[in-house]
């Protein structure tokens, strides 16, 4: 296939042939008519030959004139004015050269007056032909499927005629005559198509009126010429007597004369247009999204901005206050920061003030208002509040210096923008707070990896017992703690402890728990010992309302006994595996950090036990048996009992799972709002 | 969700303060403002729980808290009417070996005559 540039230049040469061709054929055949000589080639072949030339130029304009766009409407109708020209200046110099040489014989020579008029021809078809596809690209500006086909009939009608043409025609041969009215009757109906009169602005109007008048006096003066032409002499071929051609300049008269009218009539609005067309940008600049770490005031600027040309104010100043956000914003336009104040007082001294909130949504903070002003340099002001989440964060006031300065038009648009302006700011004031939000998750994250390293991140079996352990907090971070130490070959220390509340407070205190137990258990005390020295410890550290619940073991592998105490921990369960019971240990105990003074000691009790092999010890948190189901009923003590009895003869991690799947098939597992600990050990 | 009522008696005279639905962590702010407006108004303190579902270690903390000011200021206190899943929580922490702890309204206004 040829290239677009291929096809310009094809369609320049063959213009050029078939014109040549057929100015020496008609010449040809004027010659033997004047001396009386027989012609061997028939008219059509001339006809033809016009038919090409014409074709070319119609593919050479088609290709050269590009889609028409908002920004080159006059450029387009600048290039109809300029072939308009050098067709004219031609012309006018093939009148001069008949002044010149009017009486010599060169001038009253028929022979060169039908060259020149063929010249004059091939000069005013390019016009025409270059014309209509401006015309056409003007036409189909911002098309529609129906205007589309529409245009393509009359663009085949256009060219059926130059098959019509083939054949010479008198132009008051009643086809002739048919023909050019339907093509006439079209091409007026398509001639209503002018939205891009619309998207001239004022001085591009101005312009475009003067273009389509030259190319109206263009037509006018080819016309008379040919029309010269054809009373003067015997001419081998008139041009107007061209279906095609005549279709051709009635259709671009009748476009040129309803745009004439059509811009004139559109010069007064064009204002109007412009305005609106401003609005539009200025909403799309508002309601762009500020770019992180941009301040709001970018906002306030283009708010003010684009009010105040909405408007047409004089002054007018935007005032931000908000506290909680910390900015503080004052803008204005035209005005004197200390003028301010004088006009708010004018304002509420105003008799002729206007509310123009709706009833519903009246509050006495955020009133926008209408008003007209007495004793200060304007005469009218609208003031807008400004809100953000439904708070008042300002207020964009605008001035004139004529009374009721602003309708009910600019109200809306002004109306508009604040709210625009608002959205704008809410959104970057959210987005801010996502990237916030997302740093402490990120905090919180830390935390929760630092406090699981406070959790032995193994248990290691020994020769006593095999252990496991399961904990998961509520939050990111929890109260529950557990720990185990080896005091020494036989004896191990176990400890399993619960902060009071739940989060990031109960997380701190679970640290200190974490860090009286290793110091205290350094000591090798014996279980009461160890809880009253614990007590004074977080006596000192803890919170008024916080308290800590533990339990104690010492396990000795060797005299397989078992000493331990309770410090307000819930009762440890153990399944006996010789009788196949399980209870739990009730003996008395006080919480850590509630008695902070010496008199701890006497509610400490030390208990005793003997271990058998299979014997399983269980330590959980009141996470597990306060857990509630959808009825508000606690998974209790004695379901955690009736579990453990079921799986005891397992192992530890396959209790731990047996008591924790009940508990979830219980209550369910999104349900559960605590931290909740369970410790398994099973003895061997 | 909690209640929270008082009552100001004369003739014998107490201070009657009511809790019940829950108490957790949030709530815990209400009962600690009661308990505390309760100490200032009177030295004879009874607190009806007979309404009180559920306490978390949160608002045991605010009963706890109050202990040693309760001792200092000379105050008689008494909770009574506990149900007994609630009197439960109580004993497994060892609170009822530090705030005395009736059955009803009448062995409660016994206790601080």
């Amino acid at each position: 296939m040829l290239s677009q540039k291929g096809i310009i230049r094809l369609s320049v040469i063959l213009g050029i042939i078939f014109w040549s061709l057929f100015t020496i054929v008609d010449l040809m055949a004027l010659f033997s008519e004047l001396n009386n000589i027989a012609f061997g080639i028939p008219a059509f072949v001339s006809n033809l030959l016009l038919t090409l030339f014409i074709i070319s130029l119609i593919l050479f304009y088609r290709f050269n004139i590009g889609q028409a766009e908002s920004v080159n409407f006059v450029d387009l109708l600048w290039r109809v004015f300029v072939s308009g020209l050098i067709a004219t200046i031609v012309t006018l110099s093939i009148e001069f050269f008949f002044t010149v040489f009017a009486s010599s014989k060169v001038g009253s020579n028929t022979l060169v007056i039908n060259f020149l008029y063929h010249i004059n021809i091939g000069l005013v078809i390019a016009f025409l032909v270059s014309t209509f596809i401006v015309w056409k690209r003007l036409i189909l500006y911002q098309k529609s499927k129906s205007l589309l086909a529409a245009w393509q009939l009359y663009e085949y009608a256009l060219f059926g005629t130059l098959i019509f043409d083939l054949f010479s025609h008198d132009y008051q041969d009643p086809a002739f005559l048919a023909v050019y009215s339907i093509l006439v009757i079209i091409g007026l109906a398509l001639s209503f198509n002018l939205k891009w009169i619309a998207y001239l602005n004022f001085k591009q109007k101005w312009r475009s009126i003067l273009f389509v008048l030259l190319v109206i006096i263009y037509i006018w003066y080819f016309f008379k010429t040919l029309m010269f032409f054809s009373e003067r002499v015997l001419l081998v071929r008139d041009l107007l007597d061209s279906v095609f051609i005549l279709s051709l300049i009635t259709f671009i008269v009748i476009y040129c004369a309803i745009a004439l009218l059509v811009i004139l009539f559109n010069l007064p609005t064009t204002s109007v247009f412009e305005k609106k067309l401003e609005e539009a940008v200025n909403f799309q600049r508002l309601s762009q999204s500020i770019p992180a770490g941009e301040s709001e005031e970018k906002v306030y600027e283009i708010l003010l901005d684009s009010s105040v040309s909405a408007v047409y104010s004089e002054a007018a100043w935007l005032q931000i206050s908000d506290p909680n956000k910390n900015v503080e914003v004052t803008l204005t336009h035209n005005l004197n920061e200390e003028v301010i104040p004088k006009i708010a007082k004018a304002v509420n001294n105003s008799r002729f003030k206007k509310i123009l909130n709706s009833d519903f949504e009246r509050n006495p903070k955020s009133l926008k208002i209408s008003a007209n002003l007495k004793d200060v340099n304007f005469r009218s002001i609208l003031q807008f509040p400004v809100t953000v989440k439904g708070e008042k964060i300002g207020v964009l006031a605008l001035l004139k210096e004529v009374n009721d300065g602003f309708n009910k038009e600019m109200i809306d648009i002004i109306d508009t923008f604040v709210n625009q302006a608002s959205i704008s700011v809410e959104n970057f004031r959210l987005l801010n707070e996502a990237i916030t939000n997302e740093r402490y998750k990120e905090e919180l994250k830390i935390a929760n990896r630092v406090q699981n390293k406070l959790l032995p991140d193994k248990l290691e079996p020994c020769a006593a017992y095999d252990i496991h352990a399961f904990t998961q907090a509520a939050d990111e971070v929890g109260g529950d703690y557990y720990d185990v130490y080896q005091l020494d070959e036989e004896r191990t220390a176990l400890i399993i402890g619960d902060v009071s509340g739940k989060g990031t407070s109960a997380a701190f205190h679970m640290a200190q728990m974490k860090g009286v137990f290793q110091s205290l258990v350094q000591l090798d005390l014996d279980p009461k010992e160890f809880l009253v020295h614990a007590n004074n410890a977080l006596s000192r550290c803890l919170e008024s309302t916080s308290f800590i619940t533990v339990s104690f073991f010492v396990i000795d592998s060797k005299t397989r006994k078992v000493n331990f105490a309770r410090a307000g921990h819930c009762p440890s369960l153990y399944y006996n595996a010789e009788t196949g019971k399980t209870e739990y240990f009730k003996n008395r105990g006080l919480g850590l950090g509630i008695l902070r003074n010496f008199n701890f000691h006497k509610y400490v009790q030390v208990n005793e036990f003997e271990y058998h092999a299979q014997d399983v010890l269980v330590l959980y948190t009141d996470g597990i048996t306060e857990a509630c189901d959808n009825k508000k009923e606690q998974f209790g003590f004695e379901r955690l009992q009736n579990a453990l009895t079921k799986h005891a003869h397992q192992s530890p991690s396959a209790i731990q799972q047996g008591i924790i799947e009940e508990l979830y098939e219980f209550c369910g597992k999104e349900s559960l709002n605590d931290d909740y600990t369970l410790l398994i050990v099973k003895f061997n | 969700m909690i209640k929270i009522d008082n009552h100001i008696n004369d003739e014998p005279e107490y201070y009657q303060l009511s809790v019940g639905g829950e108490i957790d962590a949030s709530s815990s702010i209400h009962l600690e403002e009661g308990l505390k407006n309760a100490m200032q108004a009177s030295k004879k303190i009874i607190v009806d729980l007979a309404e009180l579902e559920y306490i978390s270690s949160a608002g045991l903390g605010v009963f706890m808290s109050i202990i040693q000011e309760l001792d200092n200021q000379n105050i008689k206190f008494i909770i009574y009417g506990m149900a007994p899943k609630v009197y439960e929580v109580f004993e497994i922490l060892g609170l009822n070996q530090l705030i005395s702890i009736k059955k009803d309204k009448e062995e409660a206004l016994e206790a601080i005559k």
